[in-house]
């Protein structure tokens, strides 16, 4: 910009010499040699330029890994199903390429009346952590971190303060003097997470699942910084899988192997559970301590837990709703 | 662009003025990158910063935010700590225009605009370190109100785009109106200002109390969820914004031998004298109340004072902002910030870099450790964070420094303009 100003001074330059003071300190431009100050300035501006280019240079990797439509994508909620079936078809077509993976993609709706809720026997979990790695390959994590969507606490027998836990045992167990706490997202009623969103990327569905539109997500973290429970992940780099190990049963808004950059969360495993089977978590839990289902329906041993345990609730006092439960046998 | 009207015809013939205020902005422009040796090695070195930041920025975006020093433990570190304290000197740099207009102190009209121009230049740093700190910036058009979806008026994030760019603009026009009207020479019409001038006293706080929000708003963060935080926020944004005019107009005194009057300066001082000890007090009674009752609400400020369990990458961070806070307050409090300049730089740059760490580094990072499970992971800014926000710093300073030569060449373009006679 700082040429410009400068190409101006030839037609009306010659009125520029009227206070004799103006012409030496204030307008320097127009009392000198146009031609060497503009050269100087036209040749700052271009090198300016040139090395602005060279340094902003790595960003050329956005055209490369993100093509026009995905760019132009519309929030989940504004595609038809036409839309939805061209984006479907374009990330496998993606993941084929950048993981040598076929998987396939499907959008399993909520079904209708149905709302989710999960349970935790905290007398029967020995913080073997099987949940933790079936989750890691259920949803196609970063094999580079060792990730999951659960965390367990080991705590000291006699207190729920989680200052006494620890998540990074590597001793056998269980110990004796310890309980054991996983905690995953707790589905909450009123998720902060979903309040301080400012682009609506994460929403609550009708059966109660908090999901995340990885495409729609601009990655700011505040929900991670809002979650009480340390519940959502972000993607601090692109994920690598090997080709054999990418789980080919992706839905949409979960396991589906997530864009650098965004975030992401535990959603009751719900291309799975959509479709009447049960979280990965709770099918490798060896001890059977899970208890997942259906919290309208009378029947389900989610309520049978609710009517005949003790149970609770993380955090209660944050009023955050969980619907995820513990209890004691 | 011949049709750039020579701008020193302009004052002189006022049947013939720059109407166009595009082509005065394009004047200044002209103006402002016309300079001594010392302003071309000033600006030289500020891009070169500036551009090693944009290189290490552009390096975080191919190849993902792993290039921080960030985890999931601690989501938002320096980038947001610097935001946060931009928001304060934005917000403070324009307080300036309470004095000034409320209570008609014509003196201070001059420090007015230099407030301006720095609030300008802070909310340009804020911007761009949100923007920094976003995963996907590409997408940032997801946050544009009509074409993305805004999550209003529930999230405090939205609030916050709001208030900070309308403060921008608010700033830009007020700024600019008087600035044209004195190159112009021509009397401004308080219509067009004086409204505008009050609402952003109310939009001065309105940034700051919304960007407290944003934290305290957090209940599973009991290190920010405090109704103090908003205030102290504000207490800390009358020491930052203040005392960065003083040295301000210190540099300039002795660069382009533009003065600050002497009764502004003493405002000033004085309103930096009364904050810088209601921050301490808020301080204190933190401090107090985290400390005295105990429990686990302490663990944060525990690891931030003294260290939890071994770890304690923030107590030398943050007993340094105490120390500097603390000297700086007595400073101000003695009379020798009236009688040596020295001594009231001094003072000042020891309060604008207690505000940084305090509401920085020690008001965000903490706010993470322990976690929310408990867990004590630090955080400490890789070397692309500090370049980052190297960058940014430095190119503030470039659109600081040639908003300031703009206005400079103004009032001298304009010595005596009518302004002073009515107003
Ligand atoms: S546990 Fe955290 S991520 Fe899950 S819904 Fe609640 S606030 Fe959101
Ligand atoms: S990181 Fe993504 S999902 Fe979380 S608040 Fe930001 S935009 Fe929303």
């Amino acid at each position: 910009m700082s040429n410009e100003p400068a190409n101006s001074d030839g037609p009306t330059n010659s009125s520029g010499k009227q206070t004799p003071d103006s012409d030496q300190n204030l307008l320097p431009i127009l009392g000198q040699p146009t031609s060497r100050r503009t050269a100087l300035k036209a040749a700052g501006a271009a090198l300016g330029l040139a090395a602005f280019g060279k340094a902003v240079s790595p960003l050329m990797v956005i055209p490369e890994n993100v093509s026009v439509d995905e760019f132009l994508q519309r929030h989940y909620k504004e595609l038809t199903d036409e839309d939805k079936q061209k984006i479907f078809t374009r990330m496998e077509k993606e993941t084929k390429e950048s993981y040598g993976a076929e998987v396939s993609i499907s959008d399993p709706q909520p079904i209708p009346g149905v709302r989710y809720g999960y349970a935790i026997s905290l007398s029967k979990c020995n913080g073997n952590g099987k949940c933790m790695e079936a989750c890691h390959e259920e949803n196609n994590h970063h094999r580079g971190v060792d990730q999951s969507y659960i965390r367990i606490l080991e705590m000291p027998k006699g207190t729920m303060d989680m200052e006494q836990g620890n998540t990074t045992y590597d001793h056998t167990v269980p110990q004796d003097d310890k309980f054991y706490m996983p905690v995953q997202c707790q589905q909450c009623d009123n998720p902060p997470c979903v309040t301080v969103c400012p682009v609506e990327a994460t929403w609550k569905e009708d059966d109660g699942i908090v999901v995340v539109d990885y495409n729609w997500c601009i990655g700011c973290r505040y929900c991670e910084a809002a979650c009480p429970y340390h519940a959502r992940r972000f993607n601090w780099e692109q994920p690598e899988i090997p080709a054999e190990e990418v789980n080919p049963d992706q839905g949409y808004l979960s396991n589906r192997i997530r864009p650098q950059g965004t975030m992401e969360k535990c959603h009751f495993c719900l291309h799975r559970t959509r479709e009447g089977r049960l979280p990965a978590c709770l099918e490798a839990c060896p001890t059977g301590a899970r208890v997942f289902g259906d919290l309208n329906d009378p029947e389900s041993p989610i309520n049978y837990v609710l009517q005949n345990k003790r149970v609770f609730v993380l955090k209660e006092e944050l009023g955050t709703q969980p619907s995820f439960f513990y209890f004691f046998d | 662009m011949s049709s750039l009207t020579s701008p020193d015809s302009v004052p002189i013939d006022p049947a013939h003025p720059v109407r166009s205020y595009p082509r005065f902005i394009w004047w200044g422009l002209g103006e402002a990158t016309n300079g001594s040796l010392l302003f071309y090695t000033w600006m030289f070195v500020l891009t070169a910063i500036a551009l090693v930041g944009a290189n290490a920025w552009a390096v975080q975006v191919s190849e993902g935010m792993i290039v921080t020093n960030m985890t999931d433990h601690v989501s938002w570190g320096l980038y947001i700590a610097n935001f946060t304290f931009m928001v304060g000197v934005a917000a403070g740099g324009v307080m300036m225009v309470i004095p000034a207009y409320l209570y008609h102190d014509k003196k201070m009209h001059d420090v007015v605009i230099i407030g301006e121009i720095l609030a300008i230049s802070a909310i340009v740093m804020c911007l761009l370190f949100v923007v920094v700190d976003l995963g996907r910036p590409e997408r940032f058009w997801h946050l544009i109100p009509g074409i993305g979806r805004f999550n209003w008026p529930m999230s405090m994030l939205t609030w916050d785009v709001i208030v900070l760019n309308g403060y921008l603009l608010l700033n830009l026009h007020i700024c600019g109106y008087l600035l044209y009207m004195r190159f112009l020479n021509r009397q401004p019409n308080p219509k067009w200002y004086v409204p505008f001038v009050m609402i952003s006293i109310f939009w001065a706080i309105s940034i700051h109390t919304i960007t407290a929000f944003l934290y305290c708003g957090l209940g599973g963060r009991p290190f920010w969820n405090t109704a103090l935080l908003a205030p102290r926020f504000l207490a800390s944004a009358f020491v930052a914004g203040p005392a960065f005019i003083l040295i301000l107009f210190s540099i300039l005194k002795n660069v382009v031998g533009q003065r600050l009057e002497d009764a502004p300066a003493r405002l000033l001082i004085n309103i930096i004298r009364v904050t810088i000890v209601v921050n301490l007090l808020m301080v204190v009674s933190e401090v107090f109340t985290e400390f005295y009752t105990g429990g686990s609400h302490t663990a944060s400020a525990h690891y931030l004072f003294l260290g939890l369990h071994g770890h304690y990458a923030l107590v030398p961070w943050i007993w340094t902002a105490m120390i500097f806070n603390i000297v700086a307050a007595g400073l101000f409090l003695s009379p020798l910030v009236l009688k040596r300049e020295r001594v009231l730089v001094f003072a000042c740059i020891l309060a604008f870099i207690g505000a940084w760490i305090e509401k920085g580094m020690g008001l965000i990072v903490p706010g993470f450790i322990p976690s929310t499970l408990h867990e004590i992971v630090e955080y400490t800014p890789s070397l692309v964070e500090w370049k980052v926000s190297a960058g940014i710093w430095a190119f503030g300073l470039m659109v600081l420094t040639v908003l300031l030569k703009m206005a400079i060449s103004v009032y001298r373009q304009s010595p005596a303009p009518a302004t002073e006679s009515t107003r």
